[in-house]
């Protein structure tokens, strides 16, 4: 059996969704801990120096560029998945199983996701592209802050520029997270079922962080745009 | 509860052969009684359609009696109709009420094209067995079922994974037209026993590979499967066999 025939196999496929699925999960747990310091009232002191940090120690920077490995793997092999399992059925029903044999949003992790991925797009243009890359190509460059005689960039001000006033955005952030949420309600307890998690007990207990999962970090993700266009930070 | 008669439309998929194009024909049956099965109202508008002249509509059956999973039709968006647990055989006619419209179409995945009518191919699944759904064993004097112990909780999840009658409901309610509930049960049913130890591995790795040569889905876990599933096979075989899958093709050769 060569390497090729376990990843292009049904299951070696979803055992390729299902591990950057979790990878990406970790990630969320990371970002989400890191912004909830916009909350603490020091001026975002705190939040600026831990962006810092992520954006200039070696390993997060490794780690970024396995995120951006990690987004793509999911995002194509997710899509061949989709377009593949709909080639199956050329004829299709006249009355559809439809909310009686599934969840909704259990059958639309391609729609979900593409959602995500637009999201994605705007998300990085906000933020990743000036951080990283600003001043090079005429691309916008963060405002910087200075701490204790040290100069900081202050991402935590570009979140009241990106977001302050304008409701617009705001809202597509907040659908954005409602995305992230059904998308997590399924894709969590799937991935664990794809590595082959299959003892109830265990499972069980899966489902519940899952869902958990599925709804505080999303929360904690739309509370932030909203918080500074509310003008709570 | 009380008898009662009642007359129906049905709406039937009819389609000449797997080349054809087909489409629905419009029905009506009289004087149906509620204990009837939905096959017998099957047979009691065949011989309406015979006594007309009309060619009568194919369809699969053959126990009756909910064991062999030969009977396939997709009911009102559900595969076997609208109970749980159940198959076509069994569905009875007290689930309809009189004036009711029922649509009846044939499973539908390009892995079980259609032979006529409500009558689809499945022998794909039977390839699949042939691929690995067995144990060898030597010939010569049966061996004694109790030599070998097997422990008890074992034994009964083999056995609810056995129940599985290949009747292929769980592709035909699949997004994906996926067959894994169909091979997750056979896989599941020899891995936890003894007798299927030796061929564990190659079973799951030829079955599955056979699986996607018949050009099935992948599971994407909605458990659509699981729902219409007349023997209630668990989703959490599924869980199963992707585990037995993941070490097997990691460890092989
Ligand atoms: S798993 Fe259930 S639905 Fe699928 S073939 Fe077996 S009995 Fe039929
Ligand atoms: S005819 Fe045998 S199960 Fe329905």
């Amino acid at each position: 059996m060569t390497w090729k025939q376990v990843f292009t196999s049904s299951i070696g496929k979803k055992l390729v969704m299902g591990f950057t699925g979790i990878f990406l999960i970790l990630f969320l747990i990371v970002h989400v801990g890191l912004n909830a310091c916009i909350w603490v009232p020091d001026g975002g002191e705190t939040f600026n120096k831990a962006a810092h940090f992520m954006g200039s120690m070696i390993v997060p920077r490794i780690l970024e560029i396995g995120l951006f490995a990690g987004f793509f793997l999911h995002i194509i092999q997710g899509y061949l998945l989709t377009v593949q399992n709909r080639s199956k059925r050329s004829v299709g029903y006249a009355v559809d199983y439809g909310n009686r044999g599934s969840k909704w949003y259990s059958r639309s992790m391609g729609i979900l996701g593409t959602l995500i991925l637009l999201f994605l797009i705007m998300h990085i243009y906000h933020f990743w592209t000036p951080s990283r890359l600003g001043g090079m190509w005429n691309i916008h460059e963060l405002g910087t802050v200075m701490y204790n005689g040290k100069e900081y960039h202050d991402l935590f001000n570009e979140m009241r520029i990106v977001f302050a006033g304008n409701l617009v955005i705001v809202i597509v952030y907040v659908l954005g997270c409602i995305s992230l949420g059904y998308h997590l309600a399924h894709g969590f307890k799937s991935a664990f079922r794809t590595l082959g998690v299959h003892n109830n007990r265990y499972f069980d207990m899966i489902k519940a962080t899952g869902y958990a999962f599925a709804i505080i970090v999303p929360l904690a993700f739309a509370m932030m745009p909203v918080s500074y266009y509310l003008g709570w930070v | 509860m009380e008898h009662y008669t009642m007359n129906l439309n049905l709406k039937v998929w009819r389609q000449q052969n797997a080349a054809a194009k087909g489409g629905f024909k419009l029905y009506r049956v009289e004087n149906i009684s509620s204990e009837m099965s939905f096959l017998e109202m099957f047979d009691v508008l065949n011989e309406q359609l015979i006594h007309d002249g009309e060619d009568p509509i194919t369809f699969d059956h053959d126990c009756r009696e909910g064991i062999c999973g030969s009977c396939s039709m997709y009911i009102d968006g559900k595969p076997h109709g609208p109970w749980q647990a159940n198959t076509t055989c069994q569905l009875h006619m007290r689930a309809f009420k009189d004036g009711d419209t029922i649509v009846v179409e044939p499973w539908r995945a390009d892995s079980f094209p259609v032979i006529k009518d409500l009558m689809v191919d499945r022998t794909a699944f039977d390839r699949i067995i042939q691929a690995g759904g067995y144990i060898s064993v030597n010939t010569g004097n049966a061996v004694d079922g109790n030599s070998l112990p097997i422990p008890k909780d074992d034994a009964d999840a083999s056995f609810a994974a056995a129940m599985c009658i290949g009747c292929g409901a769980c592709v035909a309610a699949c997004k994906n037209s996926s067959a894994m509930l169909f091979v997750s049960a056979k896989v599941a049913h020899l891995a936890l026993l003894p007798q299927g130890e030796p061929e564990r591995r190659s079973r799951v790795l030829n079955m599955v590979a056979q699986m996607d040569k018949e050009g099935f889905g992948a599971c994407t876990n909605t458990g659509a499967c699981e729902a219409t599933c007349p023997k209630e096979i668990s989703l959490s075989n599924i869980a199963r066999l992707n585990q037995e899958y993941t070490l097997a093709s990691l460890t092989a050769k």
